[in-house]
């Protein structure tokens, strides 16, 4: 049963100039669903639409079945928490957390129960009595998300809300807002510009544009099938290498004019109906010819080494290609480098269109591993 | 950074003629609160210490009446301007509305017509409104106050937007959210234009003569200018003790502010 449907969603602040297009989208219960783009291409405006703190210019939202879209922001029964937390600077953290509850005029015995439980789950025990100014940004964060907690909405809404952390804090709530959603079974719909954020955390992903919908999938789908050039180099770090492909003779392409490639017979068939041709290739994909023989050779423009993986900066026909290898690799930037790659790792793209022709296929061995 | 000791000394000295030049006209009219009237007619040092000013001060006017009066005409504008200028600040940063800002700008626009200009108009009213010798007519025409509303407004555009919003999820109304959290978060600008507002009106002199006819709610200020006038020859002593007496109240609430201030300034830089 879907939980939040939106039906031809249009946000607009000014006649004709439209934030969002035309938005249609279903989100089922207890669903992780992250909602992604840049800057500017209307995650928050949605989020908020949905949170009744934006006026719905066109279509219909509906939750549970019920039309929603002039209702009040407190009857929609949700929680949200936002990229600078909100926190009231002059309570304490219980108050803080307790702040809704009161508005909504819940039992005191309830009220502490529920904030001892809280308090509990999210180990804030020891900081009730502070104020917020008193708390590190991960600390804050938590009575944030306590907030939402305590509410016992069966939705929360977040809005960047790991933006204001520094990397390793944001790896850890990463990890604690999952486990967070599945205990309490939230729905939870989550904005991010951060791909690697909706990559982890989402059960699906929507990618925004301009104010239109890139494609919704699950996140390995987005990875290895994108639908378009914008999601193909959106999702993934580093992005995928992408360059235009050009026909040589029947049997053989080029890209970039630097990298010669075999033509199958699909190939063949698709360079007939699509003029223009844009391949990309997965960083990881750029491999060493170690088992498997060269197929080309590229200058290393730049090495950098991770530990755990070798980061390489490849010239192809000018541009500068990323490969990836797993482990450590003694490469000196300015030397040639034997690579392999096949053309089944290449994804095709219309470059007017800019959407997916075919996607990179594994012919024999799946990407994701099943144990 | 270290100051050399040489400069330190000069900055210092430059600091004491200041203080002295500022500070000679008050400390005058301190000593000569305690002098007899022969010592100040002849010009000459304090010889003898007296209270005797200060007596004739409260004897001869309703001296004690004036500070009252005073009081309760400077509280009463104060929590006046302080709930209007608030209220309106909220609705200039909380609530949409078409023409808002427009309206704002036309609010502070006001600022620039001077007080004495509106004066006539404003004594025209409370005469036909029967104003004249009561409280309501020295209090109410200054409970509306653009650069209050103006300093609220942008010390309430701090506040983050999210709280309104987290408080509407929560359920919370307009009222509830300027009373719960408004207020409280921007006490330390409530508390300089409570300040602000009280020493003003402490020290306003040419509405509450208009506007008053007699002793029952005239003002301290008001007061002293009868000291001194009312026979041939000023006696200065007494006039001197009038006004210490008036500008001990100032003192109070400038001290007691002032920490006050300290306290709610700091709180608000460490975020």
């Amino acid at each position: 049963m879907s939980y939040i449907e939106l039906k031809d969603i249009t946000k607009s602040y000014h006649a004709g100039n439209n934030i969002l297009e035309q938005i249609n989208l279903t989100i089922e219960k207890g669903e992780f669903f992250v909602l992604v783009g840049p800057s500017g291409s209307g995650k928050s405006t949605l989020l908020r639409m949905i949170a009744g703190l934006e006026d719905i210019t066109d279509g219909v939202l509906k939750m549970n079945e019920k039309v929603v879209n002039h209702l009040q922001p407190k009857d929609r029964n949700l929680s949200m928490v936002f990229q600078n937390y909100a926190l009231y600077p002059h309570l304490s953290v219980e108050q803080n957390i307790l702040f809704g509850l009161k508005a909504k005029k819940v039992s005191k015995a309830e009220q502490q129960k529920r904030l001892k439980e809280t308090a509990e789950m999210m180990g804030l025990s020891e900081l009730l009595d502070r104020k917020p100014r008193q708390l590190s940004g991960g600390q804050r964060q938590r009575v944030a998300l306590a907030r939402s907690v305590v509410s016992e909405a069966p939705l929360c809404l977040m809005d960047e809300p790991l933006s204001n952390l520094d990397a390793k804090l944001r790896a850890q709530m990463r990890v604690e807002i999952r486990r967070l959603q599945k205990q309490l079974g939230l729905t939870l719909i989550y904005v991010t510009h951060d791909q690697v954020e909706a990559m982890t955390m989402g059960d699906r992903i929507m990618v925004l544009n301009d104010g239109e919908i890139q494609q919704v999938g699950k996140p390995i789908t987005l990875y290895n099938e994108p639908a378009n050039l914008f999601v193909a180099s959106f999702i993934g770090s580093p992005k995928m290498n992408m360059g235009k492909t050009e026909i040589k003779d029947v049997s053989n392409f080029l890209v970039n004019k630097t990298l010669s490639f075999s033509a199958d017979v699909r190939m063949q068939k698709a360079f007939q109906v699509h003029k223009n041709i844009i391949a990309g290739i997965r960083p990881e994909h750029i491999q060493p010819a170690i088992h498997q023989e060269a197929t080309h050779s590229l200058e290393v423009i730049h090495v950098e080494q991770l530990g755990n993986e070798t980061s390489l900066a490849l010239d192809v026909g000018g541009e500068l290609w990323t490969a990836k290898w797993p482990g450590q690799w003694d490469i000196t930037a300015g030397n040639q480098l034997e690579v392999y790659i096949s053309t089944e790792h290449l994804s095709f793209f219309d470059a007017q269109t800019e959407a997916l022709i075919r996607p990179a296929s594994f012919s024999g061995h799946g990407e994701v591993q099943a144990i | 950074m270290r100051i050399p000791f040489g400069r330190k000394i000069v900055t210092y000295l430059l600091l004491i003629a200041a203080a002295f030049l500022v500070f000679t006209p008050t400390m005058m009219a301190v000593v000569m609160s305690f002098m007899t009237n022969q010592d100040i007619m002849t010009g000459s040092l304090p010889s003898a210490f007296s209270l005797d000013n200060y007596r004739r001060a409260f004897e001869q006017f309703p001296l004690l009446h004036y500070v009252i009066n005073s009081f309760l005409v400077s509280i009463a504008i104060m929590i006046g301007q302080l709930i209007l200028a608030s209220l309106a600040a909220y609705a200039f940063v909380f609530l949409e509305f078409k023409g808002r800002d427009f309206l704002f700008y036309l609010f502070i626009a006001t600022m620039m017509v001077p007080f004495e200009a509106s004066i006539i108009p404003n004594f025209h009213t409370i005469r036909d409104l029967g104003w004249i010798d009561q409280y309501t007519g020295l209090t109410i025409p200054f409970f509306a106050m653009a650069f209050g509303t103006f300093l609220l407004r942008q010390n309430f555009k701090q506040i983050p937007k999210e709280l309104r919003e987290a408080s509407q999820i929560a359920g919370m109304g307009d009222v509830k959210f300027y009373l719960k959290v408004v207020l409280p978060v921007a006490k330390t600008s409530l508390i300089t234009l409570g300040v602000y507002g009280f020493l003003t009106s402490w020290n306003m002199y040419l509405w509450p003569l208009l506007a008053t006819t007699n002793d029952n709610v005239r003002t301290v200020q008001i007061g002293l200018r009868q000291l001194q006038s009312q026979e041939q020859m000023n006696d200065w002593g007494v006039i001197m003790a009038g006004a210490v007496i008036v500008i001990i109240p100032t003192l109070i609430l400038l001290f007691l502010g002032q920490k006050k201030l300290q306290r709610g300034l700091t709180e608000g830089a460490l975020k």
